[in-house]
This record gives C-alpha cells, structure tokens and sequence, in this order.
C-alpha cells in the first residue's frame, strides 16, 4: 500500500486525478477500522490531514464554509454558537479521542446512513463542495447521499468543504442509542425552524439519510409563524405521525423496525418543542 | 497545478504489495525513527518497533480507549492512526508522564484511589484524564464521566477513576509537576 501525503490541496487533486484508486484518509476513524480487520486493502492511501486548506472555515453573508477536515472537537469549540445543531450531532460522536479526530468530510465520505452530521446537514439546508482537477462543484446535502454507504463523489473528486447557514431560530438534534457515549444511532432526528425555512431529517431510519418532506411542508403551512405560540399536543402528535410514515426502517442488531419508528416519532416531537421554544424566543427578542 | 509530487504507479491487482516507509517523530522527547511497512498504526509501532508496551491494544477499533496517546498535545487513538500520519510530530505514552523518576500526579492519584484492578485500561485511562485536565473538563462528576466515556474498564473502577481525577484537579492541575 502507497501512503501518499500531500501538502496542499491542488497537489491532491492532482494526486486523486493520477491514482483514482487511492482512498482518502482523514481522520482515519472509519478508514482504518477497516484497513485494521482487513475489510479494505487500497492500493494507497492519500492522507489529507497535512492539507492546511481542508482544516479552515470561514464565514461571510450569513453562511459558514466548514472545511472537510476540521474535527469535530473545533467545530466545537469554534462554532457551537452559530451552528448549534451541527454542534448538538457533534457531540454525540464517539469519544473524546474520536472527536479529537473525525471530521465531518469523513462523515460524509463513508456516507452511513447512522453518521450524526447527516440528518442536520439535511434539516438546514446545507451544500457539499467537491473538487477535482477538473473543477469545482457544490451539491445540495440531499443529492449526496446516493444510497446505503453510498455518496456522490467521483473517483477523481475530493471533498473539500460543507457551506451551512448561520443558525437565526431553533435547531434541534436527537439520537437513540444504548448508552450515551460511542454508540451508533439506532435512529437520529433534526430539525431547523428559521424564517421561511422549516427542514426535518431522519438518519438510521432508511437506505440513506432523508429529508421528510411532507412533514417539512406541514411545518412550513402550519406553524403559527406570524404570532408564534406554543404548539398544542395535537400539532406535534401530527408532526410525529408525518416523520414516522417517511421513515423506511429495517430490523437489525441495535433495533427493531416497529421501534425505530416509534422512536423517531418521539424524538420529532421533543425536538419540535425545543426547537420551536428557541425560536419563539429568537422571534421575541427581534420584535 | 504547482508542482506535481511523486506518485508510484498503482501497484499490479494481484499484489497488494508491502511497502516501506519512513517515519521520524518524537516519543516521549527523544528523536525516533521508525522504517515500517506503510500499514502499520502508531500502536503497532510503538508496542512492537519502539518496545513501548505500556500502551495497550484492547479491541484496535477505536472503541475501548486503551491505547490513547497524546499526539501534539491532544488524545488520539493509537489503533486509529497510521505510524506514517506520525512524521514530524510530537507523542507522549503513558512512559513519557514521569519527571525526575517521579510518577505523574494522575499516575499517584490513580494509585492513591485504587483507580484500576487489573490494569489493562488503566494507562489509556491515565493519558485521557491528564488530557481532561488540560481540556477542563474536570469541573464536575458529571463532566469527568461524559468526558471520560471513551475509556472503558472491563473491571469497572470508574468511580475510583473520578475520585483519582477529582483530586488532582483539585491540587490544581499537572501543572505544578510538569
Ligand atoms: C469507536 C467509534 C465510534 C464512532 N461513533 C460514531 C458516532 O457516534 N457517530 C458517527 O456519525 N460516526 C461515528 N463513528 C464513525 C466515524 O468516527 C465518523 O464517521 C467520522 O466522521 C469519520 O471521519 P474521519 O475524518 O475519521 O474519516 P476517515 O476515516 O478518514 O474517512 C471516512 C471515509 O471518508 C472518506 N473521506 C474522508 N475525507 C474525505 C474527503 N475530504 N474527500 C473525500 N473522501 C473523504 C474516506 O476515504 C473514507 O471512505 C465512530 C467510529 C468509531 C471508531
Ligand atoms: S485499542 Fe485503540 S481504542 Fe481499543
Ligand atoms: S482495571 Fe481492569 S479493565 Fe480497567
């Protein structure tokens, strides 16, 4: 196995472009799991965590630029207050020395539909940047995901950043797992209210991450946006029944079908709640 | 495009093929190097190359914490990294806390405690509670526990770990010591 390391982001790309075999690695907690019980044996690895350019993010017009390899632990530390949700799924991930290490762009480059950042990427809105020799270009969230472990990179292509909104309402994230530290989501929820946009997503609960669209829709039409009051029991009931009826589960080892299903309408209805408290409360204080 | 770097040739299907690298980094303050095939993790390196067998391999998946080491100053897992992601930078074992043949205080707090049984976990245990310190994670119980939740013992001393802890952040910290 060749170990390539590069030091800049365009002798990547054109490593990548040369040796399409090459499997990225950044902070390695998914890849050398893999490499480490032999479910993987790439020709070479192309290390990324020299590239200076991949471990930036930067912010302008009310949107942030998160850089593929920024752990989780700067995300953080460093932006908790302006992407709250990304933050909430963050520190639901691993330990402490996997967050030291993991990063969203390898979230997103072993593209399980457990990983935290996904159902959040989803609910606000967010755009994968990917580059290769070839150019630049961005995806929606939503058309990444291509199916189970599945994403929309080419063989020459790298991620390079996630572009997000500044958090303005409520953002919630919720997961279900056995314990409350280094568990794998038996299923996971998020949910963004900001003015004119209300996203939900369910991860673990499907092929891939998914938006719930028409949950989203009845958010959208129904909350009371104008004079923002709290919801009624049978408002977030409604909510709930929508999310679970998108969700296509399957039974496995960490849970049942029926149970996630029912999970995830609870969490819809808690995560509802909060989210829409912090955006009452945001509303409030603009008023 | 600036400069292009050296790549090999793919190497031919049938072969996965072994190849060397070299990697020179700082372990414990000393200088080392190490020329290993290019799929050898830090843990390996350091247990089997360097005859560091202080940190300890329990599942080399990234779950048990056991062989948590300070790279740069920060906890990893020795099992998740590459030697050769090692080049140029600096790590610290459980061999590298003492001073002077003195233990670290989180190494006599740990003693003090009784923060182990069998001691399997225990110098993974020790390199992220000297990290949590640094972190300032240790205000709180239940700081200490959440932030400790990438350590398991199969003996389940936790709560002798956390009074260990509590007392050395009390004392103010390693600072005094290092
Ligand atoms: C003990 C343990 C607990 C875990 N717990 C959780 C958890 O609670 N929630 C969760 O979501 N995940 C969890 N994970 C999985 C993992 O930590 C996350 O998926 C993490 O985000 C991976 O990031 P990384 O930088 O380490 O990725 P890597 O392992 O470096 O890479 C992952 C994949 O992405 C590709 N890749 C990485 N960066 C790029 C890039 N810039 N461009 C193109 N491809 C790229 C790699 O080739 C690889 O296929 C856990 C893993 C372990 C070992
Ligand atoms: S051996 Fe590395 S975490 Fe278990
Ligand atoms: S002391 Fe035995 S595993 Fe922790």
């Amino acid at each position: 196995m060749d170990f390539l390391r590069p030091t800049t982001l365009d002798e990547a790309l054109a490593v990548k472009a040369q040796r399409p075999d090459a499997v990225p690695i950044a902070g390695g907690t998914d890849v050398m799991v893999e490499l480490n019980f032999d479910h993987r044996r790439p020709g070479a690895l192309l290390d990324l965590t020299r590239i200076g350019e991949l471990a930036e993010w930067s912010s302008s017009d009310g949107q942030i630029s998160l850089g593929a390899g920024v752990s989780y632990t700067r995300l953080i530390g460093e932006l908790g207050d302006v992407l709250p949700g990304l933050a909430m799924a963050a520190r639901t991930v691993g330990s402490p020395q996997i967050r030291n290490r993991g990063t969203v762009g390898g979230n997103l480059g072993a593209a399980s539909p457990a990983g935290d950042t996904h159902p959040v990427l989803l609910a606000t809105g967010a755009r994968v940047e990917l580059a290769s020799v070839r150019g630049r270009r961005t995806l929606a969230a939503e058309d990444f995901y291509t199916g189970v472990k599945r994403n929309a990179l080419e063989p020459d292509e790298l991620i390079t950043a996630v572009h997000l909104p500044i958090a303005t309402g409520g953002e919630q994230f919720a997961k279900i797992g056995t314990r409350n530290a280094m568990v794998i989501a038996v299923c996971s929820f998020a949910i963004v209210l900001r003015d004119g946009h209300a996203g939900a997503a369910i991860g673990s609960a499907a092929p891939t991450p998914r938006r719930v669209a028409e949950a989203e829709r009845f958010l959208l039409d129904e909350l009371p946006w104008d004079a923002p009051a709290p919801l009624a029991d049978s408002f977030k009931r409604r909510f709930a029944e929508l999310v679970a009826a998108a969700a296509t589960p399957i039974d496995d080892v960490r849970g049942s079908a029926a149970y996630r299903t029912h999970a995830l309408g609870v969490l819809a209805r808690r995560t509802l709640t909060w989210a829409w408290d912090t955006y009452r409360g945001s509303a409030r204080a603009c008023a | 495009m600036t400069s292009t770097p050296d790549v090999p040739p793919a190497p031919p299907q049938s072969d996965p093929g072994a190849a060397e690298i070299t990697t020179a980094f700082t372990v414990n303050g000393t200088p080392r190097t190490v020329g290993a095939d290019t799929r050898v993790t830090l843990l390996d390196a350091l247990r089997d190359r360097l005859g560091l067998t202080g940190t300890k391999k329990g599942c080399d998946q990234g779950a048990c914490g056991a062989c948590t080491v300070h790279v740069d100053g920060r906890r990893v897992l020795a099992c998740l990294m590459l030697a050769a992601q090692c080049d140029g930078r600096e790590v610290t074992t459980i061999e590298g806390l003492s001073r002077e043949g003195r233990p670290h205080p989180m190494q006599d707090a740990f003693v003090r405690h009784d923060g182990f049984q069998c001691g399997y976990c225990t110098p993974g245990q020790i390199m992220s509670a000297v990290a949590l310190l640094r972190e300032g994670r240790a205000g709180t119980d239940e700081d200490i526990r959440e932030f400790m939740s990438g350590n398991l013992c199969r003996c389940a001393a936790y709560p002798n770990v956390v009074a260990a802890i509590k007392d050395v952040a009390r004392e103010g910290g390693d600072h005094a010591h290092l």
